[in-house]
């Protein structure tokens, strides 16, 4: 049973995704319905609360935050096994905010997303201090757009080039997981766009294989977690 | 009266997206490079708090910045001082710390980074942002009203995910007033160095149909460049060495765009 919450207040890509949108929230006694994509997939974004694609949301901090709340508060997502957290890129009132909010209960923690170049990792060494800074464990670092394989002549080629040696040597360096690699692949947008899954469009893709890698990676961490945990208790 | 920091520079202009990763900083960069080749003074102002890439674009991550009598010296890219930059990569103490501020606070540095930078004289500011429609935005915006902007311009990737947050940006122009000078449809398509066959990896032709759909230039595709990346990766003038590339024409072109843009409102 699986929860999506979208905080990307400023620019909800999540409905679009999954399929989903158009859709509207729906209030009941026991507060805000999510949004269900499949019987165990249940997704919550500020998307589902505009009326239109050209409405800007043009919010300063603390509205957000407010706004962040309620999606904790008042969402009715019933019991579940996994909530995942889309935040927007930074390290602002978004990240301080759900931290905060959530620090009653527990994080499992953190996956970071970066692209192979210098320029990308210099943003998320930041992210990755962050997470120190507020104690938000670090499950570790996907790499993305990591390489692309032609199609017509199957070369591979580095679009983004790691010149500092990528998220492996970042890695090494700051002492976090790598999870995994994921190659471009233009089905990737192609499905995001029609809000249709990947994995199921293309189950043979190179870049599938990398995402359940590392989705496989995710949970045996939180697995992990859960059993110690139960070993203190 | 005390003149103001901003009162020898000719055009401002703001580079906006909806989305984060599509490209603002290298469209910045790049035009802020084909527009010093063309005999013209830039400033970069990088209002990216949370992620200065402004500085490492230009290899000048480790610069420190001065202080004048007028405010904060702007740290210049080359001996003729033809590209002068300010960002907050230059006032952190390490290149990894990290900026967790809420919104107030960023808008009080973005208040000065407007108002005590000396630029001196400028034929373009550019600022480039952070994605998204908050803080850093509302209050540039209101902080380079009094200046008159000369406009925005918006980068986005083709597919509709990119595009999708792009309108919401585009409403924010609209509601702020500020002028869209054009749409940049960006990671335009890869053309394999190995067979020339031509893949478009983030789809096509969003960002055209969205100029269209809202009535606002469109100022071309740039395609993604492996040159371009290394470029910017090595802090190299792209724009002088790699004329023969497949994303120079482009780039040309749009700051040919912004150059006859800037000279039909002097005029």
């Amino acid at each position: 049973q699986v929860a999506l919450l979208d905080i990307d207040i400023c620019g909800p890509s999540i409905p679009k995704m999954m399929g989903l949108e158009g859709e509207q929230v729906h209030q009941s006694g026991s507060g805000w319905s999510p949004v269900y994509v499949e019987e165990n997939l249940g997704v919550m974004s500020v998307g589902f609360l505009l009326s239109s694609p050209d409405d800007a949301v043009i919010w300063r901090g603390p509205k957000k935050n407010g706004l962040i709340k309620q999606f904790l508060r008042d969402v009715d997502w019933g019991e579940i096994d996994y909530l995942i957290i889309d935040t927007p890129p930074g390290t602002s009132d978004e990240h301080l905010s759900i931290v905060q909010y959530l620090s009653a209960t527990h994080i499992d923690g953190a996956v970071i997303i970066t692209t192979p170049q210098e320029v990308s990792l210099q943003d998320v060494r930041k992210e990755i201090n962050f997470c120190h800074k507020v104690k938000l464990p670090i499950i570790g670092v996907v790499e993305n757009m990591s390489g692309f394989i032609c199609p017509k002549c199957k070369n591979e080629s580095q679009i983004f080039p790691p010149t500092t040696g990528g998220a492996e040597k970042m890695c090494q360096n700051l002492n976090v997981s790598l999870l995994g690699k994921v190659p471009l692949d233009p089905q990737i947008g192609k499905s995001c766009d029609k809000g249709q899954s990947f994995l199921s469009e293309a189950p043979e893709s190179p870049a599938t294989l990398s995402y359940r890698n590392i989705i496989q990676r995710i949970q045996e961490y939180c697995d992990q977690r859960h059993f110690q945990e139960e070993k203190i208790i | 009266a005390e003149r103001s920091n901003l009162a020898g520079v000719r055009h401002i202009l703001l580079v906006l997206s909806g989305k984060g990763g599509v490209g603002k900083s290298t469209i910045s960069t790049e035009l802020a490079l084909s527009l010093r080749h063309r005999g013209k003074k830039v400033g970069i102002l990088d209002v990216d708090l949370c992620g200065p890439s402004i500085p490492r674009m230009f290899q000048l991550q480790d610069s420190d910045v001065h202080q004048c009598d007028s405010g904060w010296v702007p740290v210049f890219v080359d001996q003729e001082k033809s590209i002068s930059l300010m960002s907050i990569g230059f006032l952190l103490e390490k290149p990894d710390d990290a900026v967790v501020w809420r919104g107030p606070k960023k808008n009080a540095l973005i208040k000065q980074f407007v108002a005590d930078v000396a630029w001196g004289d400028l034929d373009f500011l550019i600022v480039d942002t952070p994605p998204g429609t908050s803080d850093e935005h509302i209050s540039t915006v209101e902080a380079l009203r009094p200046y008159k902007p000369l406009g925005a311009i918006l980068v986005t990737t083709p597919q509709a995910v990119s595009v999708g947050d792009v309108r919401r940006e585009l409403t924010f122009c609209k509601k702020t007033g500020l002028r869209v000078l054009g749409i940049v449809e960006n990671m335009s398509g890869f053309v394999c160095p190995h067979c020339s066959e031509c893949t478009n990896i983030f789809s096509k032709g969003g960002g055209e149909e969205l100029a269209k759909h809202a009535g606002v230039p469109f100022l071309g595709c740039v395609p993604l460049d492996p040159q371009l990346s290394q470029s910017l990766e090595e802090g190299r003038d792209f724009i002088q060495e790699f004329p023969k590339s497949s994303a120079f024409p482009a780039l040309a072109h749009i700051a040919q765009q912004i150059l006859d843009g800037a000279s039909q409102r002097s005029s």
